[in-house]
């Protein structure tokens, strides 16, 4: 008996890990591709991997910039109230001129208020861009940080307010791992929040941590087991039951499935015995919501 | 004309830092007096931009010559553009560094590392 | 002079937390750091027994409002690029959103605003007689980790291990400035790479840094056969390089079930424990000599 199908709703699902390696985008990308007509977001901007299974096309690309500061020197005097004032260490004063280190700066546009002279002005700079595309009725956006930059937020937070989705249907959020402020801008518009996990105390440890941090924004939960291994006790699978994290999925370790997620092809258009896996874990989570 | 040297302690006798950066002190020595102080460095707490917050103060110490073992990208940028030589120097006592840099046995620092990019804060 | 092994892997769930847990006990090194702070696990088979010290590490400061002082203009929140205050019965601040700037500071006309220093986690040292040194440091939840707290770790390692021939450091994923920091100052950095298209492509930017830090690296693979196409591809790709290649491990289900024992694969005899040792032996000859046949 299926739950809600997919297609009748609208909500957003982030699907996040404590740490890397555990599956999330192996799982987002999979129940993007059950539950369609559906939207998969990749936030990990430092290092996205979504778009590898689905090669989307008709890509469209959409520059993302944050404003910078530069000095003008017919105005400035020197008097370095700009160097003191910036806690980034973006600034520094020599040989009578401003030199602004781009990559440094937090864009909070504090220099140009406190400038004595008025001398500071921002102009926008692109941090990195969006690529928005179409596979079959996934719709794939994509977010990419230029190499060097500093904060990918800026970035995650257009990819979700972008507008390329039907009205109707289920948006993956592929977060990035770990429990930075990235991923918390991830997470921000969630109706619910997938937890990936391994059967191995590291991701019982790290799957602590996000525990928290979903907990803190007050995001209802599930978790889904991955890589578990038949007969073996599941230290993950124990601290969910103890502390009643509801289970959503378990996912056994299978060499075909890991083989076939490193040549980044999408299992459930495989076989039918992973698309059976991953319809299982979607009906789960309608009966949850 | 003054040179600058990143050590790990601010005695007279201190050693070389490995970092430049990230040093606790820079000895300052004045080589028309010969005397040497040493200034703390504040960059050295700052989680991101260490580079650019020390270069900014061995410019203001107005040092003309700086002796290090390791340069970032970004602090070269600035030092580089301030016109202040960069010279290689070697593990040991600051003090000696800057007696074979006064003796022309020193050369210039080859090897400008990459500089450091920080996840969002 | 203490050598230093770097582990490292780019991306996450590679297996290198299990190499650097099995290179620590075949080494029998008695100073280990671990560098991942934003998810340390190494202590989980390494233990975190013996005398504990604990110090607070500070991240960037917040804004912090004196409600007794403000008058609830507003100026602050209109100025915020980072939609951290809201003003509301009170004035509020989101300390999670608040990226530190000090602009509401510099702004506010009744000075109520101040910066303050927030703790970001803590720096924690065990010294135990017959494990050795173990440094580490746990973030709290919305903090990233930073060059300056991997610094902080291998420091109070450094610092607390006088004497002792080797240290092995378990490094912080990614390629960022976190991995710079680690790289600084090792003898060796060993890369756990993952036979995948993103795991190859991170091997190759962690040996490009390198390269550019002159580190010497050498390349091993874990759960080399569940991708033999790609573990070839990351042999001949250490070959082109000049890189040296170690070996590969095999995916092996024994090794859930070490690890959660809190053991490391060091004394294993499962396929996975054998592969090990032998790039240990390799990895040896490196440190030591210098050369692997």
């Amino acid at each position: 008996m299926k739950g809600i199908t997919t297609g009748q709703i609208k909500m957003n699902i982030a699907v996040l890990s404590g740490k890397g390696g555990t599956g999330k985008t192996m799982v987002s990308v999979n129940l993007a591709r059950i539950a369609v007509p559906s939207v998969y977001v990749d936030c990990d901007v430092e290092e996205p991997n979504g778009h590898l299974y689905f090669k989307p096309e008709d890509v469209v690309c959409e520059e993302v910039s944050v404003l910078v500061p530069k000095s003008d020197p017919d105005k400035c005097n020197g008097c370095r109230e700009c160097v003191r004032f910036c806690r980034f260490n973006a600034l520094v004063f020599s040989l009578d001129r401003l030199t602004v280190f781009n990559d440094m700066c937090h864009s909070c546009g504090g220099c140009s208020v406190i400038c004595p002279q008025e001398a500071i002005t921002e102009y926008p700079r692109t941090i990195g861009h969006l690529e928005l595309g179409r596979s079959g009725d996934v719709y794939v956006r994509t977010g990419i940080m230029n190499i060097g930059e500093v904060a990918g937020s800026p970035i995650i937070s257009r990819l979700l307010d972008v507008n390329t989705s039907p009205k109707k249907g289920i948006t993956f959020i592929d977060c990035p791992p770990g429990s930075s402020c990235m991923v918390m801008e991830s997470i921000k518009d969630a109706d619910f929040c997938l937890l990936v996990t391994e059967p191995t105390i590291f991701g019982t440890h790290n799957l602590k941590m996000v525990v928290e941090l979903v907990t803190e924004f007050d995001k209802p939960f599930g978790v889904i087991l991955n890589k578990t291994v038949e007969g073996e006790a599941d230290p993950s699978e124990e601290y969910c039951l103890e502390n009643h994290i509801p289970i959503i999925g378990r996912i056994p370790f299978d060499r075909e499935l890991s083989n076939l997620s490193s040549e980044a092809k999408i299992a459930s258009e495989e076989s039918v015995r992973f698309e059976n896996l991953f319809q299982s874990i979607l009906d789960n989570i309608s009966e949850m919501v | 004309m003054k040179i600058i040297v990143p050590v790990s302690d601010n005695t007279d006798d201190s050693n070389v830092d490995p970092s430049l950066s990230r040093a606790p002190y820079y000895m300052v020595y004045d080589s028309e007096t010969g005397a040497s102080e040493s200034i703390s460095n504040s960059a050295k707490d700052s989680p991101s931009g260490a580079g650019v917050k020390a270069a900014q103060t061995i410019v203001d110490a107005g040092a003309e010559v700086l002796l290090t073992v390791r340069c970032g990208d970004r602090a070269y940028n600035v030092l580089n553009g301030a016109g202040i030589k960069i010279m290689s120097a070697s593990p040991g006592k600051a003090k000696d560094n800057i007696d074979a840099y006064l003796k022309g046995n020193l050369s210039e620092l080859d090897t400008i590392h990459e500089g450091h990019h920080h996840g969002a804060n | 002079m203490m050598k230093q092994l770097l582990i490292l892997s780019g991306k996450g769930g590679t297996g290198k937390t299990t190499v650097a847990g099995a290179m620590t006990h075949l080494f029998r090194a008695m100073a280990c750091a671990d560098c991942d702070v934003d998810a340390p696990n190494l202590h989980l088979i390494f233990g975190n027994t013996g005398k504990e010290q604990r110090k607070d590490y500070y991240g960037l400061p917040k804004a912090h409002i004196d409600e007794a002082i403000c008058t609830m203009c507003g100026l602050c929140s209109e100025m915020c690029r980072f939609d951290a205050i809201k003003v509301g019965y009170t004035t509020r601040v989101d300390s999670h959103a608040c990226e530190g700037c000090g602009l509401c500071e510099a702004i506010c006309p009744q000075d109520a605003i101040e910066m303050r220093p927030v703790v970001a986690g803590d720096l924690r040292l065990y010294t135990d007689l017959e494990k050795g040194v173990f440094s580490t440091a746990q973030l709290r939840i919305g903090n990233g980790t930073s060059g300056l707290l991997v610094t902080e770790v291998k420091k109070q390692m450094i610092g607390a291990a006088e004497g002792t021939e080797l240290a092995i450091i378990d490094g912080p994923p990614g390629i960022g400035c976190p991995v710079i920091a680690s790289i600084s100052g090792v003898d060796m950095v060993l890369i756990v790479a993952e036979p995948s298209i993103s795991g190859l492509s991170d091997m190759e930017r962690i040996l490009d840094t390198a390269r550019g830090l002159k580190a010497f690296s050498a390349v091993c693979v874990n759960k080399a056969d569940l991708n033999p196409r790609l573990t070839d591809n990351i042999v001949t790709r250490c070959r082109e390089r000049e890189v040296p290649y170690l070996g590969e491990i095999p995916y092996d289900p024994e090794v859930v079930r070490v690890v959660n024992r809190g053991l490391t694969l060091a004394y294993s005899e499962c396929p996975a424990g054998v592969a090990v040792r032998e790039i240990f032996e390799r990895v040896a000859e490196l440190l030591y000599e210098g050369v692997v046949e």
